[in-house]
């Protein structure tokens, strides 16, 4: 940045200070040196406002709120709610107490979802993406038809599973019951221990064509070349996958199991729109958790709090992710 | 030169964070309202709750009558319909921006919360004098308002009670005589199910209506879910035998396995298509009519008691339902909002209304309709005029509803799962549920 820096701006300012005439008077009293420092800043003003507006500022504010104690008497006149210290994060971590309780559970469920649902996502996508990196005829349709979950609006795909998983009438107890006969009883699914599967199912239904595309993505760059010289050498498919697909594929990995972590963690469509308001116990993912934390019963400063300790795990585990995967890379870069 | 960057940078955002800052805090609405003056030529926004078979149905119902309304003012209405999924959040969003609708239907469990928050036009004397008097409305109907001993928060709209559907033929056929007692019921439904039809249906998976039920039951044994002073006594004796005897009926096998799961009003298509026997809802004529059964086909009685003729709190057999009208206070036109609450609340406009929604209109003098003469919502008149009582008026009432909502959701779950359901389970599921409830 610094060795690219000083030359480009100095061919914009050349023409410029050429141009404009009416400006030219205040022009000498700014040393170059700090025109030079200003213009980027000045260009990149635009993105910082919004960015600001728009990620920074709220996250300040519900910061900000879940210091307080933000319930229904002090919504109308929020600033005027009063300061609660940390009392709203030491409720949460309370985990000996009913509402850290419920917390600490809704966390564990969210983390053997997002662990299944990340992994299986993976998985799939990375057996769909290596099946279809050979050229075969109808490989185009598949690929597209691969990519419809991805697709389709949120809302309508998950309203769809909810109805296939009713209990008396679903699509899915027709098939298990009814024809293949594999379950003696007629299992619930939107409610009770079923729930949490019904909740993996949809999610991984709705994100593997992602990692499918990445994965697609990721391999193209892979040169021809070293297949061919691998199976020379009479390395079978399997070798060729572990030993140079998988490989190559590293850097797309890195980022790909991140941001499904993050989706798949912060999810809150699928759920919502599977359970309503009130998830079952065995299903409650924190982020509806938090939902009904703060809108439901109005409790904003608790909801908030929950928030941050959700940042805060989030970053946290995004940077020993990125720190061990990174260091992993550079050792083999080395 | 890169720390100058850094520093110039971080200078730029805390620069740009402050004002930011500044601006948030600064848009404070004086909610001066115009007063004395003419009200004609003014616009206000109406948010209605949804209350007819589709939004578009609320529309078509409401439009004319506000049209009527503009004639006889000047002043125009612009409608908003919103469905229940959103009302709240809608509400509570414009009570933190201050930035919201001049009018606007609240359910009437809310209106004690809503009232807390202070962003409701308290009906005092003077604003009940502007629309006509607080003496033309139902008492049950106006204590279900806002908390006792202040000035409502709002006016009922629309009034509904719950009652037993029965269908006649299935009663006909097995020689019964509908119920008057629970024991009675038990029995009845018990007789009933058969051949793949139940006794009775419940909307298991629906908060709001466990806790209707919930509260009934528990009103009969006489107690409540919050002491005077408004803390949750969620764990009394008689609230676990209410709640126990409430998901029973799965348990018992009275009502389907799947009624667990129902929360899209299934239980009013397997009423009306003869899968269950009974049901217990709050006028419910427009919704089974829709489904293909005709009003010959059922009967409405009072919903039953735990003994026979009951009389107080043993007695009462519903909570008082329905949906009230607000005046939101930032609003910076009352007088013309009050000019259409008063149109709203008019006879004339009460009959029209309640009898497009088939609910029964809280102003006593509109009740005298014919419309409102049929067999059923003279029963559902009654119960509300005798036997119904308000879910507790108390700030906390939502996260009561959540919470206790969501215990009876997954006591029912596990019911349905075939676990048993005992005083003790039910006990611990309202237990986590009260200590979960805000200190207030």
């Amino acid at each position: 940045m610094t060795a690219t820096a000083p030359p480009r701006s100095a061919s914009e300012a050349g023409p410029d200070s050429g141009k404009s005439a009416g400006r030219g008077r205040l022009r000498p009293r700014i040393p170059q040196r700090l025109r030079n420092i200003a213009l980027p800043y000045l260009l990149l003003l635009p993105a910082l406002a919004l960015e600001l507006l728009i990620h920074i500022v709220p996250m300040v504010f519900g910061i900000l709120i879940s210091f307080k104690s933000l319930t229904l008497f002090y919504i109308r006149h929020w600033s005027s709610a009063p300061w609660a210290g940390f009392d709203n994060y030491k409720i949460a971590v309370k985990i000996h107490q009913p509402i850290g309780q419920a917390l600490l559970h809704s966390f564990w469920v969210t983390i053997a979802f997002t662990v299944l649902s990340v992994g299986l996502s993976w998985l799939i996508g990375t057996a769909a993406a290596i099946l279809m990196q050979d050229t075969f005829r109808g490989r185009a349709l598949l690929r597209a038809i691969f990519l419809v979950p991805y697709a389709l609006p949120v809302y309508a795909a998950v309203i769809t599973w909810t109805f296939m998983f009713q209990q008396n009438t679903g699509l899915v107890n027709h098939v298990l019951h009814d024809q293949l006969h594999v379950t003696s009883d007629k299992p619930f699914w939107l409610i009770g221990g079923n729930s949490f599967w019904a909740l993996v199912i949809v999610s991984v239904w709705k994100s593997w064509p992602f990692a499918f595309l990445a994965l697609m993505a990721g391999l193209q760059n892979i040169p021809r070349e070293l297949y061919e010289a691998a199976a020379m050498d009479g390395a079978g498919v399997w070798q060729q996958i572990r030993k140079i697909t998988m490989p190559s594929l590293r850097p797309v990995n890195q980022v790909l199991v991140l941001v499904l972590f993050l989706w798949t963690f912060n999810d809150f469509n699928t759920p919502y729109v599977m359970f309503g308001q009130s998830a079952p116990h065995q299903a409650d993912l924190i982020s509806i958790h938090i939902y009904q934390s703060s809108f439901i019963t109005w409790n904003f400063g608790s909801g908030s709090a929950m928030s941050v300790l959700l940042l805060l795990f989030l970053l946290l585990v995004t940077a020993v992710y990125l720190l061990i995967t990174s260091r992993r890379r550079g050792d083999a870069d080395a | 030169m890169r720390t100058n960057r850094v520093f110039a940078a971080t200078a730029l955002v805390a620069a740009l964070g402050l004002t930011a800052t500044a601006c948030g805090g600064g848009s404070n609405d004086s909610g001066g309202s115009k007063s004395g003056g003419s009200t004609k030529g003014v616009t206000l926004t109406y948010w209605a709750s949804n209350q007819g078979t589709s939004l578009d149905n609320d529309k078509q119902v409401l439009t004319p009558e506000l049209k009527k309304f503009e004639q006889q003012t000047g002043i125009h209405v612009k409608l908003e319909v919103i469905g229940w999924a959103d009302l709240l959040n809608r509400i509570l969003a414009a009570t933190t921006s201050g930035q919201g609708p001049d009018v606007l239907n609240i359910g009437n469990t809310w209106s004690a919360s809503l009232q807390a928050t202070g962003a409701l036009l308290p009906f005092d004397s003077s604003n009940f004098a502007a629309i006509g008097g607080k003496d033309r409305f139902a008492p049950s109907a106006i204590a279900s308002a806002g908390a006792a001993g202040q000035d409502p928060a709002a006016v009922p709209l629309y009034s509904m009670a719950y009652g037993l559907y029965y269908n006649k033929k299935m009663f006909a056929d097995a020689g019964l005589k509908p119920p008057t007692t629970w024991a009675e019921l038990d029995t009845d439904a018990k007789k009933l199910t058969t051949g793949g039809h139940y006794g009775i249906a419940v909307e298991g998976s629906n908060g709001s209506e466990n806790i209707h039920h919930v509260f009934v039951l528990a009103k009969q044994r006489g107690s409540n879910w919050f002491d005077s002073s408004g803390k949750p006594t969620f764990t009394t004796d008689a609230n676990v035998a209410a709640v126990k005897q409430y998901v029973d009926f799965i348990a018992d096998g009275e009502a389907a396995k799947g009624d667990a799961e129902y929360a899209q009003n299934q239980t009013i298509t397997d009423f009306a298509t003869g899968k269950a026997a009974m049901m217990m809802w709050q006028s419910a004529a427009t919704s089974i009519k829709a489904h293909g059964m005709t009003p010959d086909q059922y009967g409405v009685v009072p919903v039953p008691t735990q003994t026979a003729g009951a009389t107080g709190d043993a007695g009462v057999t519903s909570m008082v339902a329905g949906i009230n009208l607000s005046v939101f206070k930032s609003t910076k036109n009352k007088d013309a909002a009050l000019k259409f609450v008063k149109f709203m609340t008019s006879t004339p406009e009460q009959k029209i209304l309640n009898a497009a929604y088939g609910s029964i209109p809280p102003v006593t003098e509109a009740q005298n309709d014919p419309a409102f003469q049929t067999p059923d919502l003279k029963v559902l008149a009654s119960v509300l005029g005798k036997s119904a009582a308000p879910l507790p008026q108390v700030p906390n009432e939502s996260q009561f509803e959540t919470l206790v909502g969501t215990a009876v959701k997954d006591l029912f779950a596990d019911a349905a799962a075939g676990k048993s359901v005992t005083d003790a389970s039910v006990k611990a599921a309202l237990q986590k549920a009260q200590s979960q409830m805000p200190p207030s």
